[in-house]
């Protein structure tokens, strides 16, 4: 808990797509916040690129859930709402939901999560992407938060705790 | 069930069952996360028979001594939380919380916060009993284990929900294997070396009333009854717990069966 208020407090923003050294690694301990993505207070995020959005948990959540042991995801072809749950992560401390961003219909689950759970701890906005949406109401993002505003969004989440 | 209670005081709906099916208390537990917008505590005296519960991700092949589950017709659940699997039976005490994610002041929504915070509360119920402490997930006496716990975190929600071996009986140990992933605290000891009974310490009553009592410092603690949620349920909730079919473990015992025929062949070649 510290070390997440620490990290929080010394907020890396990144704007390049930084590789990340694993979530358990000694010199790893902050919670990385990446620009150009948006953020729920859920605490996912979503990429959008043309007509197709990505979405995966960001390095806070990861960081909170610890080693992900087990992924449940939909089937391609469904859909889902904003804000609702569309699979859910275990790791060896809990299960937690995972929800939608945004609205769409489910274009791309990622397989190699069902062999390599461990992918979401490893590389959170990489790797260990979850779904790809077509989304079906693009201004949603609008409601997201920025970068900047998930940084302080985490920083007060932590600290009225 | 939602009138306030104290005033800053959120309101905590207690539920006291008595030998409730194992399978029916979860999908209580399922149904209350995920359609109510209130604060639970469920508190199940024992379940009616044996019964094996995995978690979310359980295999029964690598889990279960299958032959002698389907023998003995034990039942297998798959629960809707994670983490390990438990054999419980009449010797076993459940407690369940289920909260809005800021009805405890000072609990984040996370797995660790959420796990210290139920520390705390059974350090007040086990207080001047035994050494209690919470360790990596479990509830230990000294460095045996005698309570296991599973929290799940919806957006707006989480349950805490625990497994108490008040007693256990030792042939049913020997349905479950050693699981791959074990509490580094476990090291290399057998379930009967790594176990302890909760009876050699509080007797059942003693531990429910200090477990209300222990609520009541961060509750306003109200008493309904199975009846009461039963009619208000939402209908269209379909839980995602499950029983396992006889049809699905025999599956699983026909192909760890013919995997061991192709590995004994392997060797022989």
């Amino acid at each position: 808990m510290w070390a997440s208020s620490t990290a929080n407090a010394l907020r890396i923003s990144c704007a390049s797509k930084a590789h990340l050294s694993p979530a358990f690694s000694l010199s790893r301990c902050f919670s990385s916040v990446l620009d150009g993505l948006k953020y729920a207070s859920s605490h996912e995020w979503v990429k959008h690129e043309g007509p197709v959005a990505t979405i995966g948990i960001t390095d806070h959540a990861q960081d909170h859930l610890g080693e992900v042991v087990f992924v449940e995801l939909p089937e391609p072809g469904g859909s889902v709402s904003q804000g609702g749950s569309f699979g859910a992560v275990e790791s060896v401390k809990a299960t937690s939901d995972v929800n939608s961003p945004i609205s769409g219909e489910i274009v791309e689950v990622n397989s190699k999560l069902a062999e390599s759970p461990g992918l979401i701890n490893k590389s959170p906005y990489e790797d260990g992407w979850m779904i790809k949406l077509k989304p079906s109401n693009p201004s949603e993002l609008e409601s997201l938060m920025g970068s900047k505003e998930y940084t302080k969004f985490c920083e007060e989440e932590d600290a009225a705790h | 069930m939602g009138s306030p209670g104290k005033i800053g005081v959120p309101v905590m709906n207690l539920v006291r069952l008595k030998g409730v099916p194992i399978l029916q208390q979860l999908h209580l537990e399922e149904r209350l996360l995920r359609t109510s917008s209130h604060n639970w505590c469920i508190i199940n005296d024992a379940t009616n028979q044996p019964t094996i519960v995995m978690g979310v991700s359980g295999k029964p092949a690598e889990l279960l001594e299958i032959e002698s589950v389907l023998c003995d017709q034990i039942p297998v659940v798959r629960r809707f939380t994670g983490g390990g699997t438990v054999l419980v039976d009449p010797g076993t005490i459940f407690v369940t919380f289920i909260c809005n994610k800021d009805a405890v002041a000072g609990v984040q929504p996370h797995p660790q916060p959420i796990m210290y915070w139920s520390g705390a509360l059974y350090n007040k119920v086990f207080q001047g009993v035994g050494d209690f402490h919470l360790r990596e997930n479990d509830y230990v006496f000294g460095d045996r284990k005698f309570g296991g716990n599973a929290p799940s975190i919806t957006k707006n929600r989480w349950i805490h929900h625990t497994s108490f071996l008040w007693d256990y009986e030792v042939r049913n140990m020997a349905y479950l294997k050693l699981p791959a992933r074990v509490p580094e605290y476990r090291l290399a000891r057998g379930h009967l070396e790594f176990i302890c009974r909760m009876k050699d310490y509080l007797s059942r009553s003693v531990f429910i009333d200090r477990t209300i009592e222990a609520a009541k410092t961060h509750f306003s603690v109200r008493s309904t009854d199975l009846e009461a949620i039963e009619t208000t349920a939402n209908t269209k909730f379909c839980p995602s717990t499950k029983l396992l079919t006889m049809q699905e473990l025999e599956t699983v015992a026909k192909f760890a069966s013919q995997s061991k025929v192709s590995l004994s062949q392997s060797f022989s070649l």
